[in-house]
């Protein structure tokens, strides 16, 4: 059993990145997820699992530092905020071609630029839909308290190796500089370079031995022919993701005449908003997804038969609504309440939203 | 139980490192915790501020409209948090700083003067743990065992020596608790 401790969302990440075997970390310092590299300079990992952790000299830095790691098979993570993520862009779509296993978190702040160090979920389609170019996907995962930001860490790099997909860990400065009660997953020892070659042989660039042909680990294929099978490789990878891996959470929904379907920390408030909602005689439920990609259609589609609508609360302007919407059909209304340049909504303005946007129109 | 509870005042009057022992204190109680805090880019002199949830079932949002008690100790948080206390809940605050003093009828008003007990002790610092013992005087939602334990469990082994200042001030700031005005 693990170690009971209170501690911020960020210091978590840290912790469960030394704990999980992880073999390097490179980062660039940005509010508000600095406490994650912070934490982990003040544990120096290095003295006690052999885990690296380099502060790179910018995000673009860091994110080849991350191909170039996960290339040779090694568990390997960064961490920024949404500007950085965006100066990052360019590697998450070179990693994801050139299906390079990493762990990437996001701490998201508003935006679009620079925009505010207050908390923020407007990056929801850059992490779910591209952000950089080309077709492809990120596993996303969406932990929406402090608990899951330890377990998510674990989770993502599996999923990570799983499909050799890059995953990303989408959350925000309120589950980031919350503190909570947390149990410390037990330590997992750093994989030897021996297990690395048995496990992931076939494909990294871990020095050529003389019985094996040459890996090559590029995104770049200029025959179109091959390029679209890659692509084809990958759609089927995504589609298998949809198949198998599609998380959620369903929170008093089994008699729920209305839902709120809400990720991260704005779940957290649209629970309490349904407890207040249901003590007014209202009944809703809240439908949380915990992966984003792949999204949670089918429970979506299948809560479509029986509310009489459904409320998506976001701190953006109305992105993952686009996703309910089409899950859910078009036989209900699908109505979407945020807020936007840092604030946080409150479970009292999601219950007025839930009344007048749902149960008045 | 779930007591719901924002503690406001300027950046340096020791509001986060406050709200943190009583989490840890919760945690010693064996209760379910949160701790948020207002974060930006103001620092010593700015406001802050930071919402405490101590239960014992499982904590929604940590977010919230309202609180069963608020701790105020500037105007500018009086002015943002006194309307924001439950009906029939708590409002404690300093008069030091406090130009314009709470006005509602339907909350219990108390005072602390932990500007003034902290300098009497001979050490300002210890202002935010005068507060934490008026607060717990008014709610006793954890004993002071548990204080004892979140206190060291909180701060680094290097300052454990100032634990027994920090329990005498909790002490102080227990007795100094001042009823001003009763709910309606």
């Amino acid at each position: 059993m693990g170690e009971l401790k209170l501690m911020k969302g960020n210091e978590v990440i840290a912790e469960a990145a030394i704990r999980c075997g992880c073999d390097g970390y490179f980062g660039y310092p940005i509010t508000p997820q600095s406490e994650i590299m912070e934490t982990l300079m003040e544990r120096e990992p290095w003295n006690e699992t052999g885990m690296v952790v380099l502060q790179a000299e910018s995000e673009v830095a860091s994110v080849h530092m991350l191909y170039g790691a996960a290339g040779s098979g090694k568990k390997v993570m960064t961490s920024s905020s949404s500007p950085g993520i965006s100066l990052m862009a360019e590697g998450i779509s070179y990693l994801a071609g050139a299906e390079l296993p990493c762990l990437i978190v996001n701490v998201q702040r508003g935006g679009p630029g620079l925009g505010t160090i207050q908390p923020s979920q407007a990056d929801y389609w850059q992490s779910t839909k591209g952000g950089g170019h080309g077709d492809y996907r990120l596993i996303v995962l969406a932990p929406s308290s402090v608990q899951e930001m330890n377990d998510f860490v674990e989770l993502g790099f599996q999923l990570a190796f799983k499909y050799r997909n890059p995953a990303m860990i989408l959350t925000d400065g309120v589950i980031g500089q919350m503190m909570e009660k947390v149990v410390l997953s037990d330590y997992i020892p750093r994989l030897k370079d021996e297990e690395i070659e048995e496990k992931y042989g076939s494909w990294i660039t871990s020095g050529r031995k003389n019985s094996r042909s040459r890996h090559v680990i590029t995104s770049l294929e200029l025959d179109s022919g091959r390029m679209e099978l890659n692509n084809i490789r990958f759609q089927e990878k995504y589609a298998k993701m949809e198949e198998d891996e599609v998380l959620y959470e369903e929170i008093q929904c089994e008699d729920a005449e209305y839902l709120i379907v809400a990720f991260g920390s704005s779940a957290r408030i649209c629970q309490k908003a349904v407890d207040v909602a249901r003590a007014k005689g209202i009944k809703v439920g809240l439908l949380r997804p915990i992966t984003l990609f792949p999204f949670p259609k089918e429970p979506i589609a299948a809560l479509a038969k029986q509310v009489k609508g459904m409320l998506v609360v976001e701190m953006n302007a109305g992105q993952m609504v686009e996703d309910v919407q089409l899950a859910a059909g078009c036989s209900i209304p699908v109505k979407y309440y945020g807020r936007l340049g840092g604030i946080v909504p409150s479970p009292g303005e999601v219950v007025e939203a839930l009344e007048q946007k749902l149960i008045g129109g | 139980m779930t007591e719901e509870l924002i503690i406001a005042g300027f950046g340096g009057q020791g509001v986060l490192s406050m709200g943190k022992i009583l989490a840890y204190s919760g945690v010693m109680a064996d209760q379910e915790v949160a701790w948020f805090p207002s974060y930006g880019p103001e620092m010593r002199g700015g406001t802050a501020n930071v919402t405490v949830i101590l239960s014992e079932s499982r904590i929604s949002s940590p977010v919230l409209n309202e609180y069963d008690t608020a701790i105020i100790l500037n105007q500018q948080s009086m002015d943002k948090f006194e309307h924001a206390v439950k009906p029939g809940g708590v409002l404690i605050y300093d008069p030091n700083g406090i130009v314009h003093p709470p006005k509602r009828t339907d909350i219990n008003i108390y005072k602390i003067e932990g500007t003034l007990i902290a300098a009497e002790l001979g050490n300002v610092k210890t202002f935010n743990m005068v507060v934490l013992g008026a607060y717990l005087k008014a709610k006793p939602v954890v004993q002071i065992e548990s204080v004892k334990k979140g206190l060291e469990k909180s701060l680094p082994a290097r300052h454990h020596k100032l634990i027994p200042m920090n329990l005498e001030a909790i002490e102080k700031g227990y007795q100094g608790l001042e009823l001003v005005h009763a709910a309606v």
